[in-house]
């Protein structure tokens, strides 16, 4: 049969525009990367990798089809949800509750002739670094936080100083509402994404005794309705956050705690809002930031241009008030506890309990870990898992750091099973 | 009678519809006003060039539910087009590219309605023009015929229409809009933590009284009671104290406040387990953000200055209530009040207490100045809601394009050339020291290069050389032709030759898509009014030219 596959250096006329960009150099192209005969075919070569088909992967699958790359993958557990519609232009209503990696790969294969794309309904972590390996770039698209920093931790992982090829560029995207933020992370190189992890601060919790005896917001109500209430009363086995039904139940319990307290506001939509944290996103700024990955992905692969990551490795956008990008370097950390060596300083009361060392981890934003276990020079001090060892460790969280022995200036380490290749180093320092 | 008991029980208990289930993510940013404004829209596309960054902003607002657009494009789809353009395909070939895109682009959202020309009974954009119902804005990509450009120009005049023109080129971009006239912005959502507004300073009675009520014993109080006192009672209590102390005066500057902090501070108790008060430590942290005289902002001292050329647009709701806050502000020396209380520790009946002072006054400042434009010609018609909306983002109100309105006809032409040139001399000038002030360079040059060739067809091969593209930037700046940065961008700019790089066009898309949005939900601000983008450097400037 004859192949249907349009080639770049094969079919001219169709990639005019790209080619006078990726053959040609420009002013501003550096000539000792660049060799401009070789580029379509060398570009047909790179297997590329896109994390996640929500709003910013079905416009990076597109973008990066529309760029000459030919051979994608694309990885996303996700099926497709009504809400989806308003930005993810690859779904269509009949598509609801299919695979959105199935689904846009199959879309944007049938609409750019000669491109070939990998769907993997899976999460990333299913994945080892033999798979990881075989890509030479990866392009994120993700909303969770933790997501970007286990595949970061990954590819930091793999490098191998010896062998140039073990070193993925990693180009991340991100958005809420009218703004985002477009970075370049090569790993060992530049900062990567556990250096920069103090720019995406959790927000603060509301404490639980506001929750319990003095609410005075309704997202108040919400979260006690969510927190509290749901497992006092357990309406079902467990909680679905996309159930509609679900969702009902925690709006009316809030607003009748609302009402007892005067306080107005609790809706369906900021229940829904408030349980399932909820990020506004529009299909322009989606958009905005994919293409500007995108843009990079060309440039890292053709050297056409000079990319992000070398010097300035950060775009930061914003549409609120007019438009504004701040485009910077963000620095390496030498205690990042990903791609540093150092072990970093951790201020605490020597008084506090072990528990409350562990507490603070959640909440600390250069930390972020929600389920860490501690060990200190050889002792293990607690351990979320296996059970029997948790059992064995549990009488350590009420002792204070005194009395289990810690010392000023003595160095533990952290584990969370979310990014288990990490041991994160800290280096105590007492109050 | 049964209407009147259901609008007194509370409202029924239903889930979110199945338009406000697709539109969730959006409806969080505009809100079903926003949402209703966008699909009364009609928007017109004229596309020519390449012709993929106008496909890629109707996408970003077919998507979230644009009423209805029109597409006119003269050109049939070729093969260029299919390794550019994500909404042309192999079955569009030799096709109308105008045709083919409002299939596919149609396909995305079926709420919209689209139609493209020219088709058998609109030939020429002229007759379209003449023949449609009226736009909401008009947005044309480069390059663009001049008579066809004209004949835009002359429509946004008549109409008051506002018209965006977009280039992309290669790695570089810009887009330019025009409004029609002055343009203000009442829902600007500002930043949640800067619209604090207690008057701390201005306290009105029943604050005063409420306050003094909760402290008049406040060392008497017991612990629970002491620890749950609402911060903006606590410095309400110190600053009459300070007042007392102080001839009458308040804390003022930086070390007076610096001061009135710790006083604040040490009024804590610590002979308790956690060693000090959660309320105390917000109050500490609140006093040099809260306690500020009031001030009249840039953007509404721009609005009560704004000299009025247009009599029709001074009898505008916006307008009439402005002149209203306006007349509230000289008679009070402050906005009417915000009303809004942030969230702080405190027992949740005396929160609620307090929201609810602050909550009266705001409605009650808000009656003020209703019954200020209800006694102005004209003001009779103004929606109640709309005062409201003002009264609490008065603070924040904005006016786009202040200096642009009125004029136009040949006279706007001469000074926007005006404009140009003294905008250029002052971007170069600042290019001289941007390396001492970090600052980064201009991008004017990409804008002068991308105008050079807004008129140059794509089949012209001389038009884009860097040569033409120089002479071009000589006639419109003179001098700057001969600057490293103009010659570099018009080597990028030839190295295009009109062509489009699918990222650039959908990034540009993607932001022109939000300015559109935010002109016609009038929230948010605009950019006012050129935006420029570097796809090298990986970032934008906005100039206003």
């Amino acid at each position: 049969m004859a192949s249907t596959d349009v080639h770049p250096a094969s079919e001219p006329a169709r990639w005019t525009y790209l080619d006078r960009i990726r053959t040609r150099p420009g002013p501003f192209t550096n000539p000792a990367m660049f060799s401009g005969d070789g580029v379509a075919s060398f570009m047909e070569q790179i297997k590329i990798l896109v994390i996640g088909a929500g709003g910013l992967g079905c416009e990076i699958l597109k973008n990066l089809a529309l760029s000459g790359f030919k051979d994608i993958h694309v990885i996303d557990m996700d099926t497709i949800d009504i809400s989806n519609l308003n930005r993810q232009f690859l779904f269509r209503q009949a598509d609801v509750g299919k695979s959105k990696a199935e689904v846009a790969a199959r879309f944007v294969e049938k609409r750019v002739k000669g491109v070939k794309i990998t769907p993997h309904n899976c999460k990333i972590q299913d994945y080892d670094e033999d798979f990881y390996m075989q890509f030479q770039l990866v392009v994120c698209g993700l909303d969770s936080i933790e997501a970007r920093r286990w595949i970061n931790a990954t590819l930091v992982n793999m490098v191998d100083e010896e062998v140039e090829d073990s070193i993925k560029p990693l180009i991340d995207g991100g958005t809420e509402g009218f703004k985002g933020q477009a970075r370049v992370i090569i790993p060992t190189v530049t900062s990567c994404i556990e250096c920069q992890l103090d720019m995406h601060a959790p927000r603060a919790a509301v404490p639980l005794c506001t929750l319990a005896s003095i609410p005075r917001q309704p997202e108040h109500c919400i979260e006690w309705a969510h927190v509290i209430a749901w497992d006092q009363e357990k309406p079902f086995p467990q909680l679905d956050k996309d159930d509609p039904e679900h969702i009902t139940w925690l709006y009316q319990k809030a607003l009748q705690r609302a009402q007892e307290f005067n306080i107005s506001g609790v809706t369906y939509s900021l229940t829904q809002g408030v349980v399932k944290n909820i990020i506004p996103a529009i299909a322009a700024t989606n958009s905005v930031i994919a293409a500007a990955c995108c843009n990079e992905a060309l440039k890292i692969a053709s050297n056409c241009a000079p990319f992000l990551g070398d010097n300035e490795n950060y775009m930061m956008y914003s549409g609120n008030d007019s438009v504004y990008t701040y485009t910077f370097r963000h620095e390496r950390k030498d205690d990042c506890p990903v791609c540093g060596q150092l072990a970093r300083d951790l201020a605490v009361d020597p008084a506090w309990t072990l528990r409350e060392l562990i507490d603070s981890f959640a909440a600390r934003p250069e930390a972020q870990l929600k389920k860490p276990s501690v060990r200190a020079e050889g002792k293990t001090l607690y351990m979320q898992s296996p059970p029997s060892l948790e059992a064995q460790t549990r009488p350590n969280l009420d002792k204070t750091l005194v009395e289990l022995g810690l010392e000023q200036g003595q160095e533990i380490g952290v584990t969370d099973a979310a990014y288990a290749t990490v041991v994160f180093k800290f280096k105590l320092k007492f109050k | 009678m049964t209407e009147i008991i259901m609008s007194q029980t509370p409202p029924i208990l239903h889930g979110p519809s199945e338009k406000e289930r697709k539109y969730d993510r959006q409806l969080r940013l505009w809100a079903a006003s926003g949402q209703s404004a966008l699909e009364s829209a009609n928007i017109l596309l004229v596309n020519s060039g390449a012709g993929t960054v106008g496909a890629e902003t109707l996408k970003n607002l077919v998507l979230p539910g644009i009423g209805r657009f029109a597409i006119y494009d003269e050109t049939q789809v070729s093969e260029a087009d299919l390794g550019v353009n994500f909404f042309l395909d192999e079955d569009c070939l030799g096709k109308s590219r105008a045709q083919s895109l409002t299939q596919l682009i149609l396909e995305l959202n079926p709420d919209v309605q689209g139609s493209w020309y020219p088709d058998e009974d609109v030939k020429t954009l002229s007759s379209l023009l003449r023949d449609s119902p009226l736009f909401t804005l008009i947005m044309y990509t480069h390059p663009i015929r001049p008579e066809q450009l004209a004949q835009l120009e002359a429509y946004g005049q008549q109409h008051k229409t506002p018209l965006v023109a977009i280039h992309s080129a290669g790695f570089y971009s810009y887009f330019q809009i025009n409004l029609p006239g002055a343009f203000p912005i009442v829902d600007t959502h500002p930043d949640e933590t800067a619209t604090t507004d207690l008057r701390l300073l201005n306290p009105w009675p029943e604050l005063v009284t409420f306050a003094e009520e909760l402290t008049k014993d406040i060392d008497g109080l017991d612990d629970f009671q002491h620890g749950h006192l609402p911060y903006v009672v606590i410095l309400l209590h110190y600053l009459e104290q300070w007042k007392a102390a102080h001839d009458g005066k308040h804390p003022a500057s930086f070390k007076e406040k610096t001061e009135f902090r710790k006083i604040v501070q040490g009024a804590a108790r610590t002979n308790n387990p956690e060693g000090g008060e959660e309320n105390f430590d917000e109050a500490a942290a609140a006093v040099v953000k809260t306690v500020v005289q009031p001030s009249l902002p840039s953007g509404l001292k721009e609005v009560f200055e704004y000299k009025h050329t247009d009599p029709a647009e001074q009898r505008s709701g916006f307008w009439l209530i402005a002149d209203a806050v306006k007349k509230f502000y000289e008679k009070y020396q402050c906005l009417p009040l915000p009303g809004k209380l942030p969230d702080m520790k405190a027992q949740s009946k005396v929160y609620i207490q307090l929201q609810n002072i602050y909550k009266a006054k705001a409605r009650k400042d808000a009656a003020e100045i209703l019954q200020i434009v209800q006694a102005t010609p004209g003001g009779e018609h103004v929606d109640p809601a709309e005062v409201d909306l003002f009264c609490k983002n008065a603070a924040f109100v904005k006016l786009i394009n202040a200096t642009g309105g009125g004029d136009g006809g040949s006279d706007a032409q001469i000074s926007r050339a005006d404009r140009l040139k003294s905008a250029a001399e002052l971007e170069f000038a600042n290019d001289e020291t941007a390396e001492l002030s970090l600052s980064p360079l201009s991008l004017l040059p990409i804008y002068l290069a991308l105008q050079a060739t807004a008129h140059v067809d794509l089949s012209s091969e001389e038009g884009f050389t860097a040569e033409a593209i120089l002479a071009a930037v000589a006639k419109r700046v003179p001098g700057a032709e001969k600057r490293e940065r103009v010659v570099q961008a018009a080597n990028e700019v030839a190295r295009a030759a009109g062509g489009e790089l699918h990222n650039v066009a959908a990034l540009t898309g993607g932001m022109v898509a939000q300015e559109i949005i935010k002109i016609v939900t009038k929230q948010y601000i605009p950019a006012d009014n050129t935006v420029v983008y570097d796809g090298i450097g990986g970032r934008v400037q906005v100039l206003r030219l």
